[in-house]
């Protein structure tokens, strides 16, 4: 039940930015769609809303963002010179790479940035043991460890501050 | 003076599509095809809609281009994931430079 106010509170925001000159016939439409929604897909969504109302999760986000950001921009200079270049210089190949997060939303984060980060790409994950298997287009490294630390090493403290503890 | 760093981002979005358009052709297995596939066009249109949303502005437009780079960041790489263990799934190979697959290991 809690999951479904928040997940309703949430996508009535999303509503309310979406139509901002808003006016009452567009706020009704907006109330029960969000009802429906919470309704049918509520249970899916954060299984343990109360981290919602912490608010020093939501400073280790804002400081995660340009952390982010300044990853997102290193891997797409990377990737391009890498394209540009007429020799093409890729060495590819799937890693596996181990992390010490356990709840699915710290998880699908860490993967998405994972992704969205320099010259990697995560293909799976195995949440019983931890292991995430990752694309990457310059393998600097099979071993274990040596690969976890140069690709999960950025984001894992921060996304544990943000989501877990 | 905003429009004009606007027109730059729109600028820098519209040469990293075009990058990454680029190695969809250049790069040689469906792997490295989506690591530009993700990384450039993700960036270069997150840029673009951030370059409208400093044209337009506190408006009606320009919050639904923000709304848009948040969806765009969780959805394309999710999009990547399924399309990656997909392949791997039905059994593509890597390129035949490739370094290591420690995943088929696993499977095997």
């Amino acid at each position: 039940m809690k999951a479904k106010c928040a997940f309703f509170i949430i996508a009535l925001i999303i509503w309310i930015l979406l139509n901002i000159p808003l006016n009452v016939s567009n706020l009704i439409i907006g109330v029960v769609v969000s009802v429906f929604a919470a309704y049918f897909v509520g249970d899916f969504f954060p299984q343990r809303p109360h981290l919602l109302f912490h608010p020093a999760r939501y400073f280790w986000f804002f400081l995660y963002i340009p952390i982010f950001v300044w990853q997102c921009l290193k891997a797409n200079v990377d990737v391009a010179l890498r394209i540009i270049r007429p020799s093409r210089p890729i060495n590819p190949g799937i890693v596996k790479v181990q992390t010490s997060l356990k709840s699915d939303i710290a998880l699908t984060f860490l993967a998405n940035s994972i992704t969205l980060t320099p010259g990697t790409l995560t293909i799976d994950l195995n949440k019983e043991e931890g292991v995430l298997y990752v694309h990457w287009i310059d393998v600097k490294s099979v071993d274990i460890k040596k690969a976890t630390e140069l690709i999960v090493g950025k984001f894992e403290k921060i996304l544990k501050k943000i989501f877990e503890e | 003076m905003i429009e004009l760093i606007g027109q730059i981002f729109i600028i820098i979005g519209l040469f990293f599509d075009f990058i990454g358009c680029l190695g969809l052709v250049r790069f040689p297995d469906v792997y490295n095809r989506l690591q530009a596939a993700t990384k450039c066009v993700t960036f270069g249109t997150c840029s673009i809609l951030f370059g409208t949303f400093l044209i337009m502005g506190l408006t009606a437009a320009g919050i639904k281009a923000l709304l848009c780079i948040f969806f765009l960041v969780l959805t394309s790489p999710a999009g990547a994931h399924a399309i990656a263990k997909s392949s791997q799934k039905a059994g593509v190979k890597l390129w035949e430079g490739s370094v290591v697959n420690q995943y088929q290991e696993k499977t095997n």
